[in-house]
């Protein structure tokens, strides 16, 4: 066949064409629906926390489309991962904003990929929510943080385990600004509370091997050890030191320890006796709870995941999200934000559920368990907790227009040393 | 004094730790100069199989002394066959595929398994006291098998027709093809029993560690700048490196904290390849295995 500058361009037209109508379709089918962009780590280190967290966001919009959808629309959800990698989150949530034009991100897992795109989905103007427990100290109108913080859950941690093993603390967290920054609040709890904070310990993500800290924790002799450690390679330090006999000895508390099912990881006689606090445990007794154990064990099988904070703060994220929605009757950005500060508030798997206005973080319940047999069996709990480190800082009722991380070069803010 | 004694024994903990994690990817390195950075892989793989034929009731000493490295060393003969025989003097080919190969393995561990497995499994012994210091009396077993295993591969290599041929071949591959000796095979064989000693590795490790599919990337650093350290001697050249890097590792942990010592370790192995480009091997003890 011979090709003519003329034939040429009619077929090249017609492909294009061809080409562009997806778009089209796209373009009307988007006014149909709502939609939301999830970028969560499923693979590369961090895919011990990703995975539940994205099982519960495919669990969540299910069900809300199932009940008929969002102002009459559904919900189309665009699940990315970013491969435990900063750039592709950047990436993603460009993507999310500018060519998906999405109403809602639901995303982030450590604090440094939060703030790669907090920034970046203040500049493109598209609502950010981020569910999982940190440090504390984001000021943003445009980012609603709804994990717990120190000022939640290590405030009720660190009294109760020194009232039970003593007040000498040795405190060992991760070398980055989430273990940094909770080992300070860590620090002034236990001094709160008139106990000894003798030594304060870092470790890169790495370290596998925990032996000289070991033997220097032998040597200071605490009462118990304060852990704020992250992370696969980190989950060596409760073996090592329940191999040495330390975990009969110096018992330990932990801000980390069982988001990544870490208690799963290690044997029942190496993890007993531990105690955590977070603001949800598989193991809640709510009617509410044990119904979205089942129906989300009913729907990924016998493969589900244990349930932690984290994967149930993502399912109660979307909830809020869609929440405020019904309730501003739009999806539009300022609107949503109005209703989110009205405030909203849900009742979900962890329990009463509500925004804080001031912090733009939330009101939640929280809960001490202590593990025994790969299980979190719950000792206490504590009814709607307040995010106390961020009020102490950030008020978005008084200054709305800001986009800030208090805490992010150390704790002058609050007060801490 | 006890905590001296103490501290001594987890220093020398430290040096084994590192022998028995880069010992694998030694025999592969220095005998075929193939750089395998799917090491990392095979030490999870062998972790993995520790806990997935103990979660199956499997007693752990069968689990960890002869399933981990013989599923291992099959992987190994499987990927050196499929793999890498057709990369032999492409370095930078066997890289890059061999860090294709570390993304499957996660891949396909993940997939099966999922991002996290269920472990029952503790460390078989309890802990011993030395005055009031207390040591995981798992560790100083590895400690023991450690250097049982350094001692075999020696007598193995020095000793064994095997062992000759291995080194001839390591020597000068294109002689021990004139003299009749099939170098396919003895490479095939090498890269086998360097996998089977990474599994072997990784299931001793396995109930002192967390065993997730990403967990190979926090070994591969350690056991290359171990083996580069140490130089083409395989046995001398880990051991000597181990000693010195693991030492330093050891002692400003203690010292000034987990941080700096990680920082000690890679300053030493940097100034050391500085002066010595060759690794230690390449200075000292250079008849040495």
């Amino acid at each position: 066949m011979k090709i003519n500058r003329r034939k040429f361009l009619k077929s090249a037209s017609a492909t294009a064409a061809v080409m562009a109508a997806p778009a089209f379709i796209s373009q009307t089918q988007a006014a149909n629906s709502l939609k939301m962009a999830v970028i969560l780590d499923q693979s590369g280190g961090l895919d011990i926390y990703g995975r539940p967290m994205v099982d519960a966001s495919h669990l969540a919009i299910e069900e809300i489309n199932a009940a008929g959808g969002l102002l009459g629309k559904q919900v189309e959800l665009t699940v990315y991962d970013p491969q435990s990698t900063i750039q592709f989150y950047t990436q993603y949530a460009t993507k999310a904003a500018t060519s998906d034009r999405v109403d809602v991100v639901q995303a982030g897992i450590t604090s440094a990929s939060r703030e790669s795109i907090r920034p970046l989905l203040n500049r493109y103007r598209t609502l950010y929510f981020y569910n999982t427990l940190y440090e504390g100290g984001v000021c943003d109108t445009n980012n609603y943080c709804t994990g717990s913080t120190p000022g939640q859950t290590v405030e009720k941690l660190v009294p109760y385990a020194m009232r039970k093993w003593g007040k000498k603390v040795y405190i060992i967290a991760a070398d980055y600004n989430y273990g940094h920054i909770t080992a300070s609040w860590v620090q002034k709890y236990v001094r709160d509370n008139g106990g000894d904070p003798v030594e304060t310990e870092f470790f890169p993500l790495d370290v596998t091997n925990f032996g000289p800290t070991i033997k220097k924790i032998q040597a200071a002799k605490p009462d118990m050890v304060m852990s704020a450690l992250v992370g696969g390679a980190h989950v060596s330090f409760y073996r090592q030191y329940a191999a040495a006999g330390m975990n009969k000895s110096v018992p330990v508390a932990s801000t980390t320890f069982g988001v990544g099912n870490e208690h799963k990881m290690i044997s029942a006689e190496e993890g007993d006796g531990m105690i955590v606090a977070y603001s949800y445990f598989q193991e809640i007794e709510s009617a509410d709870n044990k119904a979205f154990v089942k129906r989300f064990q009913d729907r990924f099988g016998t493969d589900a995941p244990y349930l932690n904070e984290l994967a149930a703060r993502q399912y109660e994220g979307i909830y809020l999200w869609a929440e405020a929605v019904k309730a501003a009757g739009t999806a539009d950005r300022m609107k949503v934000i109005e209703a989110l500060d009205a405030p909203t508030s849900i009742n979900g798997p962890s329990g009463k559920l509500t925004i804080d206005p001031q912090t733009h973080h939330a009101v939640q319940n929280v809960y001490l368990a202590e593990l025994m047999d790969q299980r979190f069996n719950i000792i206490q709990t504590h009814e709607q907790q307040q995010p106390t480190d961020t009020q102490l800082v950030c008020d978005l009722v008084a200054n709305p227009n800001q986009s800030t991380f208090y805490f992010e070069n150390g704790l002058k803010a609050a007060g801490i040393e | 004094m006890d905590l001296f004694a103490s501290l001594g024994l987890q220093i020398i903990y430290g040096i084994a730790n590192l022998v028995l994690i880069s010992i694998g990817l030694a025999v592969i390195f220095g005998m075929m100069r193939v750089i395998n950075l799917a090491h990392g892989e095979f030490l999870m793989l062998g972790g993995y199989t520790v806990i997935v034929s103990t979660n199956n009731g499997v007693n752990i000493w069968v689990a960890m002394f002869i399933l981990a490295p013989l599923i291992v060393g099959i992987i190994g003969l499987i990927v050196e066959w499929t793999l890498i025989r057709f990369l032999y003097g492409r370095m930078v080919d066997t890289l890059l595929a061999t860090w294709g190969l570390s993304l499957f393995f996660i891949g396909l561990i993940t997939t099966i398994f999922g991002a996290q497995t269920e472990t029952t499994i503790a460390p078989p012994f309890g802990p011993i006291f030395i005055g009031e210091y207390s040591s995981s009396g798992y560790e100083l077993f590895l400690i023991i098998i450690t250097i049982l295993l350094v001692i075999l591969l020696y007598l193995l290599l020095r000793y064994t027709k095997l062992g000759l041929l291995a080194r001839g071949t390591m020597q000068s591959a294109e002689m021990a093809a004139a003299l009749g000796i099939s170098t396919q095979r003895i490479y095939s064989t090498t890269f086998g029993i360097g996998a089977a000693l990474s599994g072997f590795a990784g299931g001793l490790l396995a109930p002192v560690t967390g065993v997730l599919p990403t967990i190979g990337a926090v070994y591969i650093g350690k056991a290359f700048i171990t083996v580069i350290s140490g130089g083409t001697a395989i046995l001398a050249g880990t051991s000597s490196a181990s000693f010195l890097l693991g030492g330093i590792n050891g002692i400003v942990s203690f010292v000034v904290g987990p941080t700096m010592g990680e920082v000690a370790l890679l300053l030493f192995a940097i100034v050391l390849l500085r002066l010595m480009p060759r690794g230690i091997t390449g200075h000292f003890f250079k008849r040495s295995l």
